[in-house]
């Protein structure tokens, strides 16, 4: 690889890349997402292998290894292009046929093509399926054409044209312009708009900035950001430098989980190969900006997705929080400026620069612009990654996308944002995918996961569940939190086991009012989200447990529940 | 320096730049309660029994006063029902851990607070950090640390250390607000059995 | 111990103190867990106070201070595997190797532990068997697995 010093040698790059390339070629794109794994496609891939080797093909025909495809459900799944045929639960024993009759004959298999469950009629390519038809996949739409080890495959997407129309046609101040007006809003949870935090960090009085990409991805239930960031690796990376640029900083961290060994080879290559063009380090593609990355790793705690205790795990500290008196915006890593923003906030940076803040605004409600990735589990038939456009009905995202509730069950509410997030009943699933409006529903957009649960499904249950989540994964340090947790904890396992006593609801509340006032951080401060929204719309369960030992879901199995 | 100029509890109070609203309220013959607030240690904030309400440009907020910054135009309060909840549900919370202690059965009086509305848990720390702070701020020694997190946070001596400076030390003991003297219990713990503490045979 | 490989890392980060747990994250990983006399020497390497490296140490899911066994069952508990079962993967797994989260059985056959969500939602519940990855076990299927490893 040379080192590429304008952005005319950029564009030279990106045409000799294309014209090297056969568009004719066979390829086969297996997804290699972290439930393609787990549902066996190591044994798929090298089945692949294998049979082209017998066949003697190796030259005749590619094989892609891409990061997740969404539609998990039906895993593993293959690609065949350049036709886009769609192949779904494919076994290792379906590979030499779909060598010899798909990608040599071109002749479609009938019985691996997606069959509508209600009409029963096919769909052969991906676009056609109406699981991927019906999404707006800006971010992840490219996933399955792209090896996320390979630079060369995002630079022919048109991979860091944004990057180069950045440094080379804009101010500094005209890009952070063009994120404010495109009202990008963080996607890691609180749903700031990342325009005017960039602008304090910029006008921060420190010449050393920092800019910090948050893959930590803490909350149970949520898997967008490592699908994103393990398939394209680059395009979050071409976001933090347009923002560093923006924002003038020249050191970037990146935070994110070790325990996702696909994701830690991806990234490193992403990022040797990123220095090697020149796309990192000095001078980048010869503007005179230098920018540096260096990837820091949570081992294992919930709390360290927290800003501030985010930015002390960097420094090597255990990431305990620092109160928000002081913003970390200005007031972070070694007390210097430093703008955090999410894996998934980071990668529509991109978009916004190269297709402008007005078509960005032409997406989504009033308040909430853009495309949002879900990531659906629980009572559902698709637990799957999505992406679609703010304003998508949540009632929508459960049926059309997830396929709705297996096993002829009934939904019973869809529950948002984790273990700092909140529940919504059923009756209310009209409602759109919406920051505000989901906050005033007492639920949370969170970092856009949601769980579904069937009528079977007791929420005194869950909300132990979350409490018992966090007594392990708070810090500790403040009492209202620590304590807090602990008591919420007693009570809720009492209710669940038929020990429940009166007073204990009111009693879980006034600890609610006391954490969610007095905490020193925000996750002592919203842990009792789930609780009230459940409270708000389910109070009656929770009463049930109480006054009359009983668990209406018929979940809670106890001697002394009854189930009637 | 630059002068300030806050409200807190309606009296107009002068302070300077970098104070905090604890410092500026003492000054002021103002008492806010503390806990974990100890003048020569740094503010820790972990009680958050010195909460009070801080409005800034009209909003406001619940912030602990050992750690808030002053800033013109805050208006503070000290006293209020909301904050009375919130120090008597403290109370009560950490007497669970040490029903005993002195300082928190005179401020239960005060509060209301009762002893008995949680279970008596089984350790009697409450978690002030005095004498981890001190150790490592005031003797620059770090031979008590935290250990663990969230629920199951507790203090502990490194026997490395503890067993060459905290025999002639002892200075963190008198800080225990707990009537168990929990960093002595722990300190003779560690030391008598530092089997427990250290590597199992390999 | 593996003492190159434990040196390497060392001369890679020392006198580093903000590499403290990286450190500590690729120690374990060569290591499985985390013995005091390394604590000790990654406390002097580093130059950081030996408080602040046990306190990380206990801090953090992922480090361990006791020895790990040969094999390494995590069960996700993660809220997707938890609505699906997880809990009675978990009883499964506790009732056939008589050893809870955290531990590690006599033999130091088999070590268990909950781990957070692993992104695997659809495999739910999942366990995972020295990092690689089992979707929607029955306790029949598990107990046959758990039988393979020795
Ligand atoms: C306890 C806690 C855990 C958090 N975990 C995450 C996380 O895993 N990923 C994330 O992006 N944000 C997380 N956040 C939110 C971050 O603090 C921060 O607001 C966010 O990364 C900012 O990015 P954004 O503005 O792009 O959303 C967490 C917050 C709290 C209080
Ligand atoms: S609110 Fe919880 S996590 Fe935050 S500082 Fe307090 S104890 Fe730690
Ligand atoms: S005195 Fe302020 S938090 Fe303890």
């Amino acid at each position: 690889m040379t080192r590429i010093n304008s952005a005319a040698e950029l564009e030279e790059l990106r045409q000799g890349i294309l014209s090297k390339k056969d568009p004719d070629k066979p390829s086969i794109a297996i997804c290699a997402g972290l439930s393609c794994l787990g549902l066996g496609n190591g044994t798929i891939i090298s089945a692949f292998k294998e049979e082209i080797n017998k066949q003697s093909l190796e030259s005749k025909i590619d094989i892609v290894t891409t990061g997740c495809h969404g539609f998990c459900e039906k895993g593993p799944i293959v690609v065949i292009n350049p036709e886009e045929i769609c192949y779904l639960e494919v076994k290792p024993e379906d590979v030499p046929e779909i060598i010899s009759q798909t990608v040599i004959e071109k002749k479609v298999i009938d019985r691996l093509v997606y069959t509508d469950p209600n009409s029963g009629e096919k769909a052969t390519h991906m676009a056609e399926i109406p699981f991927y038809k019906n999404q707006m996949r800006v971010l992840l739409g490219n996933n399955s054409k792209i090896n996320p080890k390979c630079i060369d495959d995002y630079l022919m997407i048109g991979g860091y044209s944004a990057l180069a129309k950045a440094l080379f046609e804009m101010s500094p101040v005209q890009v952070l312009e063009e994120v404010k007006i495109a009202n990008l809003r963080g996607r890691g949870g609180g749903g700031f708009p990342a325009g005017r935090k960039w602008e304090t960090t910029r006008n921060a009085p420190n010449e050393e900035k920092y800019v910090i990409v948050n893959a930590h991805e803490g909350e149970p239930g949520a898997y967008m950001d490592r699908a994103l960031f393990q398939a394209n690796p680059h395009s979050v990376l071409e976001g933090l430098i347009i923002g560093a640029y923006a924002i003038g900083s020249h050191q970037g961290f990146i935070y994110t989980r070790h325990d996702t060994p696909e994701l830690r080879k991806n990234l490193d290559i992403a990022l040797a190969q990123a220095e090697e063009y020149g796309l990192l380090g000095e001078n980048i593609l010869g503007s005179g900006f230098n920018f540096k990355v260096e990837v820091h790793f949570d081992v294992g705690i919930f709390v360290s997705g927290e800003s501030s205790a985010l930015m002390r795990s960097i420094e090597g500290k255990a990431p305990e929080p620092k109160p928000k008196y002081i913003r970390t915006s200005v007031n972070g890593i070694w007390d210097r400026p430093s703008n955090l923003n999410n894996v998934e906030t980071w990668a529509n940076v991109p978009q916004i620069i190269s297709k402008g803040s007005e078509w960005y605004n032409s997406i989504g409600t009033d308040r909430s612009k853009g495309t949002k990735l879900i990531s659906l589990s629980g009572h559902v038939c698709n637990s799957t990654i999505v992406e679609v456009p703010m304003g998508t009905s949540l009632k929508e995202i459960v049926y059309d996308f997830g396929g709705g509730i297996p096993n002829g069950k009934r939904l019973k509410a869809i529950h948002l944002g984790g273990p700092m997030g909140g529940t919504i009943p059923e009756s209310l699933i009209d409602n759109p995918l919406d920051f505000d409006v989901l906050a005033k529903l007492g639920a949370s957009m969170g970092a856009g996961d949601i769980l579904v649960m069937d009528e079977g499904t007791c929420l005194v249950e869950l909300a132990r569940y979350f409490i018992d989540f966090l007594s392990g994964e708070s810090c500790g340090k403040c009492v209202p939190c620590r304590e807090g947790i602990r008591q919420m904890q007693n009570i809720l396992t009492n209710m669940t086991k038929g020990k429940g006593r009166e007073g204990d609801i009111e009693l879980m509340e006034e600890l609610a009012e006391v954490m969610g006032a007095a905490a020193l951080c925000s996750l002592g401060r919203s842990v009792q989200n789930p609780l009230l929204s459940m409270l708000r719309y389910f109070r009656d369960e929770f009463e049930a447990h109480v006054k009359e030992k009983r668990c209406p879901a018929h979940s809670c199995k106890e001697a002394a529940i009854e189930g009637v | 320096m630059s002068e300030i100029i806050l409200q807190i509890d309606g009296k107009e109070v002068t302070a300077s730049e970098g104070m905090t609203v604890l410092e500026a309220a003492q000054q002021a013959g103002i008492t806010i309660p503390t806990l974990c607030h100890h003048e020569k240690l740094d503010p820790y904030g972990g009680c958050r029994f010195c909460t009070v309400e801080a409005e800034v440009r009209g909003w406001t907020n619940f912030v602990a006063a050992c750690l808030y910054p002053v800033a013109n135009n805050l208006v503070v309060k000290t006293r209020s029902e909301k904050l009375n909840r919130i120090r008597k549900m403290i109370l009560e919370l950490l007497l669970a851990h040490a029903p005993d202690a002195f300082d928190l059965q005179d401020l239960a009086k005060e509060y209301g607070a009762k002893k008995d509305r949680f279970e008596k848990e089984a350790s009697f720390c409450i978690h002030c950090g005095l004498c981890v702070r001190y150790c490592a701020e005031v003797k620059k020694k770090n031979a008590i640390t935290f250990v663990d997190k969230g629920k199951t946070r507790e203090i502990s001596f490194i026997p490395e250390i503890a067993s060459k400076e905290c025999w002639s030390c002892k200075e963190c003991f008198p800080l225990c607000p707990t009537e168990a003297l929990q960093a002595a219990y722990v300190l003779v713990q560690a030391l008598a059995f530092p089997s427990l503490e250290s590597t199992p045979a390999e | 111990m593996n003492n190159d490989r434990i040196n390497g890392i060392f001369n890679k980060y020392q006198g580093q103190a903000g590499s403290l747990i990286r450190v500590m994250m690729e120690i374990q990983e060569e290591e499985h867990w985390l013995s005091r006399e390394i604590l000790v020497k990654i406390s002097e390497k580093l130059e950081v106070p030996l408080s602040r490296v046990l306190r990380i140490a206990t801090y953090y899911k992922s480090f361990s201070v006791t020895p790990k066994g040969r094999h390494e069952i995590q069960i996700c508990t993660g809220t997707a595997c938890h609505i699906r079962g997880a809990q009675s993967v978990l009883d499964t797994v506790q009732d056939l190797i008589g050893i809870k989260p955290g531990e590690t059985d006599l033999d130091q056959k088999f070590s268990l532990e909950t781990v957070n969500c692993q992104g695997s939602c659809t495999c739910g519940p999942m366990i995972k068997i020295d990092q690689v990855t089992q979707s929607r076990l029955s306790s029949a299927q598990i107990a046959d697995l758990l039988k393979k490893y020795d």
